[in-house]
């Protein structure tokens, strides 16, 4: 018996043994190699268009306010169908507005047309129904690849890229030679940084490079995960702030911080704000000192909005340079909600996700002007992140500012449904009255008359 | 999903309100979760400029006058009970719980869900629409889009449809005689928001 299955096993161990050489060398020349140098095939701006090609099969027939008004109409029991008012079609706005209230979702920010394609993610269908086979199907043939597939795909990138920084970062700290150690810390960080960006299938645009972050500056951002830190490493070298953890975390730290300077407090330390501040002004003094990256909102935002800023950061004596980043809802929720989810939890949904893609905007540099206290300046600061990456500015909103948007997204609701009543034709008067005297087969002449008369 | 029973002893009164609305608690403590996230100030309560702070809500033609309808006259801010006690006029009909007993009329039925329509348009709280009222609904649904003519003509139209005692306003009762007695119930036909999620793939 032992004699019969040998040469399958042989069989089996010469395929697994091709198909491992096979995924490494894919591994290696599409990915880890451009990586290092930085090269990009644009393969995953492929990917993006051919996901969003898939995703339109899942979209509904939009239906608009007439199809709904007529439904609503129906089942309140209004035998007429034809379009006028009825005291019903006040149910189509309440029900609107009650949905609103009750939950008000990242992807409500788009027109109801375009929110009707699903990313075929379960975790981002907050209403889950079944559509159709078809798309069910799709669902499920999803799921194989994204865990069969990219899951071990990118784990095995992600294990790479955070070995190689590792093992690099020490081998550069041991060099004496300053200027070589930065410059080529800076080389190692960038190429890790890149491996794990394709770790994550992350998919940047970066807009006004010209701005990017100078030495001796802060650079702030909105912090929506744990993952902004790489979206922006990606491009750039920045001296991180933080505590000082223990286990993997604080591998990684002890090993960055050998061939860069970056700023990791003891967490006795954080309280100490003096303590906190001199090591920042510091650093920011040193010009040939990387910038330093600080999310001042302190924790992750669902990057549908900003929150209040710190205003620590904004207390030592630099220039600002804000950053806004805004991910694309379509491919599924960035957000790290810590109470939710632990941290691994969460890398291991992101990368089981589609693809991350998001927009980096680097703003014009800022300064604090004179009389001008770090409340203020945050807040200022905080209104340019809002107002470039399309966020809703939380503090300067209390009153709905955005007065113009709404207003245009109003007389739209009011345009769609003064077409139900009043028909798809021009609003002269000549059309408008016609139609009325047709939506009257009744004739209720004095009715008519009188409405004439005016 | 991750709704530990530690979370529900937050809601004063949960069994209470589960009973009177019909929620399941799920449904609860997803509302609560909801409330808190809007009460930006922690508070426990809710003022207009939270329900303003919606960004679908600002852009809802009728939105001021839902917002109003959840604050009782004179209240100016909303606890989480009124909260939950408004929306669970919402709640589909067809998903109603076997009572204890009690013969009061659900929360949800049909009627209920008609009176807070009618509260809409009647925003002087006097039992009736008058004629101003339902102008100021249609302009605030129609916009600029029609003229004032036009406008007319149709409150004259829905006011003579509706009111059969010929007092030149609409009751509740012309109301509900309006919306003739149909066999579906008065709810949305796709699924209300008020599900919970399931799973998280």
């Amino acid at each position: 018996m032992t004699w019969s299955t040998f040469p399958v096993d042989n069989l089996l161990c010469r395929c697994l043994g091709i198909s491992i050489t096979v995924w490494w060398t894919f591994l290696f020349v599409f990915i880890i190699i451009p990586a290092v140098f930085g090269v990009s095939f644009g393969m995953r701006r492929f990917y993006m268009r051919t996901l969003l090609k898939i995703f339109e099969v899942t979209k509904e027939p939009p239906s608009s306010l007439q199809q709904e008004m007529q439904e609503l109409r129906g089942s309140a029991g209004c035998l007429r169908s034809e379009p006028e008012f009825e005291m019903a079609d006040i149910f189509y706005f309440c029900r609107r507005g009650v949905e609103s209230i009750v939950d008000d979702e990242v992807t409500k920010c788009f027109s109801a047309q375009e929110l009707e394609s699903w990313n075929l993610l379960t975790r981002s269908n907050y209403n889950f129904r079944h559509i159709s086979l078809r798309v069910t199907v799709l669902w499920g043939f999803g799921v194989l690849v994204r865990y069969g597939v990219l899951l071990p795909l990118r784990v095995t990138l992600a294990v790479t890229g955070i070995s190689l920084l590792l093992v690099l970062t020490t081998l550069v700290g041991f060099l004496p030679n300053r200027e070589l150690r930065s410059f080529l810390s800076e080389k190692v960080h960038l190429m890790c940084y890149r491996i794990c960006v394709r770790a994550l299938t992350a998919i940047i645009t970066y807009h006004n490079r010209e701005n990017k972050p100078q030495n001796g500056g802060i650079c702030v951002a909105n912090h929506t995960t744990p993952i902004d830190v790489i979206i922006l490493a990606n491009d750039g070298c920045y001296s991180l702030v933080g505590q000082a953890h223990g286990g993997l975390m604080g591998m990684i730290q002890r090993a960055m911080v050998k061939s860069s300077p970056h700023i990791w407090f003891e967490r006795s330390e954080v309280k100490d704000r003096h303590l906190v501040a001199k090591r920042l002004g510091d650093h920011v003094a040193d010009k040939t000192k990387q910038p330093i990256l600080i999310f001042p909102e302190g924790t992750c935002i669902n990057n549908t909005s900003v929150m209040m800023f710190k205003k620590g950061s904004f207390e030592i004596a630099c220039t600002v340079y804000p950053v806004a980043i805004k991910y694309d809802p379509r491919f599924g929720d960035a957000f790290w909600n810590s109470s939710k989810f632990g941290m691994v939890n969460y890398l291991l949904r992101m990368m089981s996700s589609w693809a991350i893609v998001c927009s980096v905007w680097y703003l014009p540099p800022m300064n604090r002007e004179e009389g001008e206290d770090a409340v203020q300046f945050a807040n200022r600061v905080k209104a340019a992140i809002a107002a470039q990456g399309g966020l809703v500015d939380l503090i300067w909103d209390g009153g709905l500012k955005r007065t113009k948007v709404k207003d245009a997204f109003k007389e739209e609701q009011q345009k769609l449904y003064s077409q139900v009543l009043v028909g798809e034709q021009d609003q002269e008067d000549q059309s408008g009255d016609r139609q009325l005297e047709e939506e009257n087969p009744e004739g209720d002449r004095n009715n008519q008359d009188s409405s004439k008369g005016q | 999903m991750g709704s530990s029973s530690s979370s529900m002893d937050h809601i004063p009164n949960a069994e209470e309100l589960m009973q009177e609305t019909g929620f399941s608690a799920a449904h609860l403590l997803r509302l609560y979760e909801r409330f808190e996230f809007l009460d930006k100030d922690q508070t426990g309560e809710l003022r207009p400029e939270d329900f303003g702070a919606i960004g679908g809500l600002a852009l809802n033609p009728i939105g001021d006058r839902i917002i109003s309808a959840f604050f009782s006259p004179g209240q100016e801010t909303v606890d989480f009970p009124s909260f939950v006690r408004v929306l669970a006029h919402f709640r589909p009909n067809g998903t109603n719980r076997t009572r204890n007993g009690t013969q009061q009329e659900p929360v949800n039925s049909r009627t209920r869900k008609l009176k807070f329509a009618f509260q809409l348009y009647d925003q002087d709280r006097d039992g009736k629409i008058s004629r101003a009222e339902l102008l100021q609904v249609l302009r605030a649904m129609l916009g600029i889009q029609v003229t004032e003519e036009q406008l007319q003509s149709i409150a004259e139209r829905a006011i003579q449809e509706a009111d059969l005692d010929r007092d030149d306003a609409i009751s509740f009762d012309e109301f509900k005689k309006v919306q003739q007695v149909s066999p579906h119930p008065q709810t949305p036909t796709k699924e209300t928001p008020l599900h919970p999620t399931e799973g998280g793939r």
